[in-house]
């Protein structure tokens, strides 16, 4: 990627001029990414609009309701992924290949939209994505496509391609990602909705609608009368087969059945299903299939399974003796069987991580190396006699900073392994501003204290009053000294919590009256007629549904309703920008620790990476399969965390855009997420009021918080990483004992190879306290430099 | 008012034969899916996947009501299967917005957000930050719930001063926790909640420690939230309750010598001052015991000293403990109910019996009685049978002196008007002739003559309003003197004027109940003025004096809100009742 070498200025915004010029068949939007997990997208994008002729504004016409023939079922067209499973322009597909799993077919994949790129003579947008992409010069011709692909996330399988023009590839891929690998329909619907017609049409084969209530139980009895051991982990089969039969139920008309069937055995199901269970009892028509995000995510990702040989052996043979050909169709299509060799893991085992949409995570999703460790701090010279801080020495505290400091000062020398390099992303220059900044941070650190089980830090509490409810995200600039709320009624209001009042830039006019020689101009500029407690920004239409300061603290970010993304200015307290892209809700946005960057994600199911000087995104994360609710940067800039309602947590790599981990486990959205301050562990609280925590190295659950009756709104760990701390609609805060929950980690090559998990139930134990609000949900939590705790939230009469 | 053309709706609604430009009545729409939402919260509740259809009524009302006379049967199952999907759809939608708003309670936005998602023109004009005012209505065989809008005239609303403005967005800070531990201040939570001192006291062996109640949300089949050898415990030994001490911090010291300085001494503004501390201050719940004590000591002391004046203050001690909404007495009732027995029914209170009005106090103290057995009586403790069995056995007792007979009967009457009918009825003969001996027979002392007087006028009181309620309606004096004796003539006249009485307020009931009650004020300005269409409680905001209305829903801090301090009777209904509406959605 030359975003690397090219720096800030130059950024991947060069295909800008790609669409200018070549016109607007892709819309710019989509464009600056270009990298393996999204090649696959963007075709799909591609492919939707070209067969659309008059799509190019589909992503305005979300103000006016459709009137025309698409319906209801159209209105997603605007977004990003019910549009874009499978189907193309290629209709008349004749895709009789299964296609190869794995490297081979993103390569196929990345060739096709090439191909596609040069039909529709987008020459250089194919240019710059195949050398993105790091493929040969040639491999655009189909009959050089000998060479092995050289970028690092490809294998080699280039050789397949041989002598395959671009029409069949492009059938292959609808095939594959439609995973419709049989009887492809002559996509009859072509023009309407050619995208959800083919992903049903695998729904099309008939069997006896009567005997899937006797396919079901029969398999049930099967697993009810195998070995213990085999059990639990066959018995995970049972929801996604459900699940799909009962689509194919109700796809062919079979209304009554369908019903039967689902009353009969959706009590079977695990209790944390229920919610995708309730979305698909309503679901009892076939034209209710159209449109339905649900059921999309459904058939566009195969459900993943985790089983050993063994058992995956036992069912394998069952099923052939009994020659249940309905069952077996449906775990060829429908699933993705990841079978491991070794002990069939236990039910408890299973249970943890399961839960997402979409089944677990394939082993191989999370095998990439994360860069998980800090990034060197800038070395700057600390004024060491500072003259307050003699005057500290005088009062009784002699000697004990020298020694700490030094040893702080140590550690940021030694490069730590785990680091990514300093330049893997380019990060801003620290300005003058930003390094006193920094020095008094390490004064405050200095300060610190040390918290533990027996030293449990202060919790101060900031109460929204006369809030009506209307409090939908709170954030606390790192040195504590101002709180922004985001609120429901679309405005943004901003406090200063320490003396020091909020003041506005002097206009241009005044300015320019100001003798700019002067030692105090900074003081000089600013408007004292205009200091205040609290200053309120309008621009918004909708709630605010995320916000984050900068950490220079001269911006703010909101995120809305409206599917904005505001930048506002704390100096002079007016709106810099307004990033759209996103279109839909916008549930979350936040700054990277570095600042310049921020990234957001929403309704549309896609994070975006940003920068503050760039109108478009950057990097979007595609992946997950419902609403992104919750967005954070990785300590060390490199890495994004998302959390999504499908259950899963993806972490990203900022610098190639690739989903490195996928975190299952969860049973319900994830609405908090927080990295540990060494960058090792990400922690998680969803609704289902339990907080998970991660080893990112390994790509391991390794700990359950249990003790919240309610969603969890708010993570964060203390500074040091001792404490984490965790705040809920249950309206308590509570601490929980970090350290001791990572101290007793094993995380033993088997483990870590297997993705095995073995949790202990000690939440009680890791628990440090509970302390209620009088009925006020926590929405924030935060650390101040000092360790003393800020929580947040509205009360709530 | 405005009819939206919900297009999107409408081209699934009719994809089956008919294709009429079908209009949904803003409102219409919103009560099928309010309608909706109640019926899933319902079906959350029963934990049980069945699919909710509307009823096919409901789509002929909402035909008829834009003017489509006939519709078949079919369309109308076929448009309700259809409008119940799509009604969940944006349910399910809507309930995002309400995790992402950080609420418990759907709002009508969230409806309208879910609608824009959808592409659908969201519902104008139709806001509610509270509850929505559905009505019933049957008739013809049908019912219907729907949602009044009255026509407003707008130069109403334009004429009406405007409403005052609701308070702004603040911010304050308190400290939650100070290094591990939580100060008790109004701002933080009661130490201990009610509910918790509750279930400590009546399950003392379910008890948990604060905070660490073992409620597992998610207990997967299988998969249980405890853990294998925390159950081996719970099976094997017999949980102890831990020692829980009772030592008060220096403040709380200062505090409690203060407040029963207070209580008991001189200063009657100080005394009210104190009382409603403990009535309403929500961290006593450490100091409880000591309280009780306090009383306890001071009844027995001051009993045998014949202090009236103090015996009152103590007993309003009590009533205020028992106000206090935060605190739960259960525990300390074996100190506080011997007290408040020996207010009822000693024999002497006072210094000078003849003069003093110790009968106020044993009113006083059978009231508070008669609240703690209702407030605390269960199967296991029997609080109310057996105060019921002291009190009668001295009542039939020959011996027992007039002081400690009112006493007896007041205990009785205020429990009840069942008490009444089978305990003090029966004995009226008895009493009647007792009370004749002392007055019309020679004259023993006056102060027996004052307790026949006192004795019978509460008898009167007491049993007339009960004979009213259970004897048929002439009233002879002759049947009276022949069935109550001595009393029967004088609760002749009781009986009439409280039957007078009766059918004066059954008058007064039914008048109030054709008001109809004035639903909440909306809150902000633009609302009322925008949402004049809304309905009928646009008036009522204009009518009802602002300073009252728009102040006292949401209190400036997040104090607890103080019950009125004179009033006897602890009223728990307003609390209910808005704790209701707030249904829960997960």
């Amino acid at each position: 990627m030359n975003f690397k070498k090219a720096g800030l200025d130059s950024c991947p915004l060069t295909l800008g001029s790609t669409d200018q010029s070549e016109g607007s068949i892709l819309r710019s939007r989509w464009f600056p990414f270009f990298n393996f997990a999204h090649a696959q997208f963007i075709f799909k994008m591609a492919a939707v609009q070209g067969g659309m002729v008059d799509a190019k504004d589909e992503l305005d016409i979300k103000s006016e309701p459709p009137s025309d023939g698409f319906g209801n079922s159209n209105a997603n067209d605007g977004r990003l992924l019910s549009s874009s499973p499978g189907a193309g322009t290629g209709g008349t597909a004749t895709g009789n290949n299964k296609p190869a799993p794995g490297p081979p077919e993103e390569q196929q994949t990345l060739l096709a939209v090439l191909q596609f790129l040069k039909k529709s003579k987008l020459a250089e947008s194919a240019e710059i994505l195949r050398r993105e992409a790091g493929l040969p010069e040639d491999a655009l011709d189909p009959k050089g496509t000998d060479a092995s692909g050289s970028g690092p996330g490809l294998a080699a399988g280039s050789g397949q391609v041989d002598g395959v023009d671009a029409s069949s590839l492009l059938s292959r891929v609808t095939v594959s990602s439609s995973a419709a690998a049989q009887a492809p329909k002559k996509a009859a619907a072509g023009e309407d909705q050619p995208d959800v017609s083919v992903v049903l049409s695998a729904y099309s084969q008939q069997g006896d609608p009567s005997l899937y209530d006797a396919y079901y139980s029969g398999l049930k009895r099967f697993i009810e009368s195998v070995l213990d051991c085999h059990r639990a982990e066959l018995s995970q089969l049972f929801y996604p087969l459900f699940v799909h039969m009962y689509l194919e139920l109700v796809y062919n008309n079979n209304e009554s059945v369908a019903k039967a069937f689902f009353e009969k055995f959706s009590g079977d199901q695990e209790c944390y299903y229920e919610q995708d269970l309730r979305i698909l009892s309503s679901l009892t028509k076939k034209e209710h299939m159209k449109g339905n995000e649900t059921l999309l995510d459904f058939r566009t990702s195969k459900f993943v399974l985790r089983i050993s040989r063994d058992s995956y052996q036992l069912l394998k043979r069952h099923l052939q003796e009994r020659q249940n050909n309905q069952i077996w169709n449906i775990i060829q299509e429908h699933l993705y069987i990841d079978i491991f060799d070794g002990m069939p893991r236990s039910k408890s085992q299973i249970d943890a991580m399961s839960g997402s949409l979409a089944g677990e995570a394939r082993r191989e999703a999370n095998k990439a190396k994360v860069f998980y460790g800090l990034l060197k701090e800038p070395e700057i010279e600390l004024p060491l006699d500072d003259e307050d801080e003699e005057a500290e020495n005088e009062e009784g505290k002699p000697k004990k900073k020298k020694p700490k400091k030094d040893s702080m000062g140590s550690k940021s020398k030694k490069q730590d392994p785990n680091a990514p390099l300093q330049t893997r992303i380019p990060l801003p220059e620290l300005k003058d501003s930003d390094k006193l900044d920094k020095i008094m941070y390490m004064k405050e650190s200095t300060k610190r204290i040390r918290l533990g089980s027996d030293n449990l830090p202060s919790i101060c509490f900031y109460t929204f009053l006369n809030a009506y409810q209307g409090l939908t995200a709170v954030d606390v600039t790192d040195d504590s000294s101002l709180i922004a709320g985001g609120f429901a009624d679309s405005t943004v209001r901003v406090w200063s919590v320490t003396p020091k009042k909020l003041r506005k830039v002097k206009s241009a006019a005044d300015l320019n009256l100001i003798d700019k020689e002067s030692d105090d101009v900074l003081e000089r500029i600013m408007d004292e007629k205009t200091a205040s407690e609290l200053k309120i920004l309008y621009g918004h239409s909708g709630p605010v549904y995320g916000i984050s300061f900068s950490p220079d603290r001269n911006y703010l970010l909101s995120s809305s309703e409206d599917g904005t993304i505001r930048l506002w200015s704390l100096q002079t307290f007016t709106c810099l920008v307004g990033y759209k892209g996103h279109n839909y809700p916008v549930w979350d946005t936040q700054f990277s620790p570095y600042g310049y960057y921020f990234v957001s994600g929403g309704h549309d199911r896609v994070a975006r990476l940003w920068a503050t000087d760039h109108y478009q995104p950057l990097r979007i994360f595609a992946g997950h399969l419902a609403d992104i609710t919750c967005t954070r940067f990785h300590p060390n800039s490199n890495y994004v965390a998302t959390g999504s309602s499908d259950r899963t947590i993806r972490l990203w790599d900022v610098l190639n855009g690739n989903c490195v981990r996928i975190f299952t486990g969860h049973k319900g959205p994830i609405h908090a997420l927080a990295f540990s301050p060494n960058g090792k562990f990400l922690a998680s609280g969803a609704t289902d009021g339990r907080v998970l925590l991660w080893d990112i190295g390994h790509g391991l659950m390794v700990g359950e918080l249990k003790g919240h009756t309610d969603t969890i709104y708010s993570l964060r760990f203390s500074r040091d990483g001792e404490i984490l701390a965790s705040g809920s609609m249950d309206n308590t805060v509570r601490l929980w004992d970090a350290m001791k929950a990572f101290d007793d980690l094993e995380t033993d090559d088997f483990t870590a190879a297997t993705g095995h998990i073995h949790l202990q139930d000690n939440s009680q134990e890791l628990l440090l306290g509970t302390y209620m609000t009088k009925s006020t949900p926590v929405l924030h939590l935060h650390f101040t430099r000092r360790n003393l705790l800020l929580a947040a939230g509205a009360y709530n009469p | 008012m405005s009819l939206i053309h919900s297009e999107t709706l409408v081209v699934n609604c009719l994809r089956c034969s008919w294709v009429d430009p079908f209009k949904f009545h803003c409102s219409k729409l919103s009560i099928v899916l309010s309608r909706f939402v109640i019926s899933a919260m319902a079906e959350e509740r029963r934990q049980k996947q069945c699919s909710v259809v509307l009823p096919t009524e409901s789509m002929k009302a909402m035909a008829e009501s834009v003017g489509v006379g006939q519709l078949q049967e079919d369309s109308c199952v076929a448009l309700s299967e259809e409008v119940s999907y799509r009604i969940k759809e944006i349910a399910q939608d809507a309930l995002k917005f309400m995790h992402h708003g950080k609420r418990r309670k759907l709002t009508t936005s969230d409806i309208d957000n879910a609608l824009k998602l959808k592409n659908v023109e969201p519902l104008y004009g139709f806001q509610s930050q509270e509850f929505i005012p559905f009505r019933f209505a049957s008739g013809g065989g049908r019912e219907l719930h729907f949602y009044e809008e009255k026509e407003v005239d707008l130069s109403d609303i334009i004429n009406t001063p405007l409403p005052r403005v609701p308070l702004d967005v603040s911010l304050k800070a308190h400290w939650l926790s100070i290094e591990g531990v939580q100060p008790s201040i109004p701002e933080n939570p009661p130490p201990a909640s009610k509910e918790q001192q509750k279930t400590e006291s009546t399950e003392p062996l379910k008890v948990v420690k604060p905070g660490q109640e073992e409620k597992g949300t998610i207990q997967g089949k299988g998969q249980s939230t405890t853990t294998p050898d925390g159950k081996g415990k719970e099976k094997g030994l017999i949980r102890l309750k831990p020692r829980s001490t009772h030592e008060l911090s220096v403040e709380q010291q200062l505090y409690y010598k203060e407040i029963t300085e207070a209580c008991v001494g001189s200063c009657e503004a100080k005394r009210a001052e104190a009382l409603q501390s403990i009535a309403t201050d929500p961290g006593l719940y450490q100091m409880l015991p000591r309280f009780s004590t306090f009383i306890s000591e001071g009844v027995r002391v001051n009993v045998v000293q014949n202090n009236l004046a103090l015996l009152i203050y103590l007993m309003r001690m009590v009533k205020a403990l028992m106000d206090n909404p935060t605190l739960y007495l259960e525990k300390y009732l074996h100190e506080l109910i011997p007290a408040v027995v020996t207010c009822i029914v000693s024999k002497q209170l006072c210094l000078r019996p003849d003069v003093d009005n110790h009968w106020a106090l044993r009113d006083f103290a059978a009231r508070l009685m008669a609240q703690s057995c209702k407030t605390f009586s269960t199967t296991t403790n029997n609080i109310q049978s057996r105060v019921t069995k002291t009190l009668t056995k001295s009542l039939f007792d020959d011996k027992t002196q007039w002081t400690t007979r009112y006493g007896c009967i007041a205990g009785l009457a205020e429990l009840g008007a069942d008490v009444i009918k089978t305990l003090i009825l029966p004995r009226l003969t008895v009493e009647g002739a007792r009370i004749k001996a002392v007055m019309e027979g020679p004259v023993v002392s006056n102060i027996d003559k004052i307790g026949a007087e006192h004795v019978q006028t509460l008898l009167l009181k007491h049993c007339a309003s009960v004979i009213a309620k259970i004897r048929p309606q002439p009233d002879n004096v002759e049947q009276y003197r022949a069935e109550y004796g001595y009393l029967g003539p004088m609760l002749c006249s009781h009986v009439v004027k409280a039957r007078t009485q009766a059918t004066l307020q059954a008058q007064q009931v039914n008048r109030t109940t054709l008001t109809i009650t004035q639903p909440r004020p909306t809150l902000s300005v633009s609302q009322s003025g925008l949402t004049g269409s809304g309905g009928p409680r646009t008036p009522s905001i204009i009518k009802v004096p602002s300073s009252l209305t728009l102040m006292s829903p949401r209190p400036g801090t997040p104090s607890q809100p103080s019950p009125p301090a004179t009033k006897y009777i602890v009223m728990g209904t307003s609390a209910g009742a808005a704790s209701t509406q707030q249904v829960r959605v997960i």
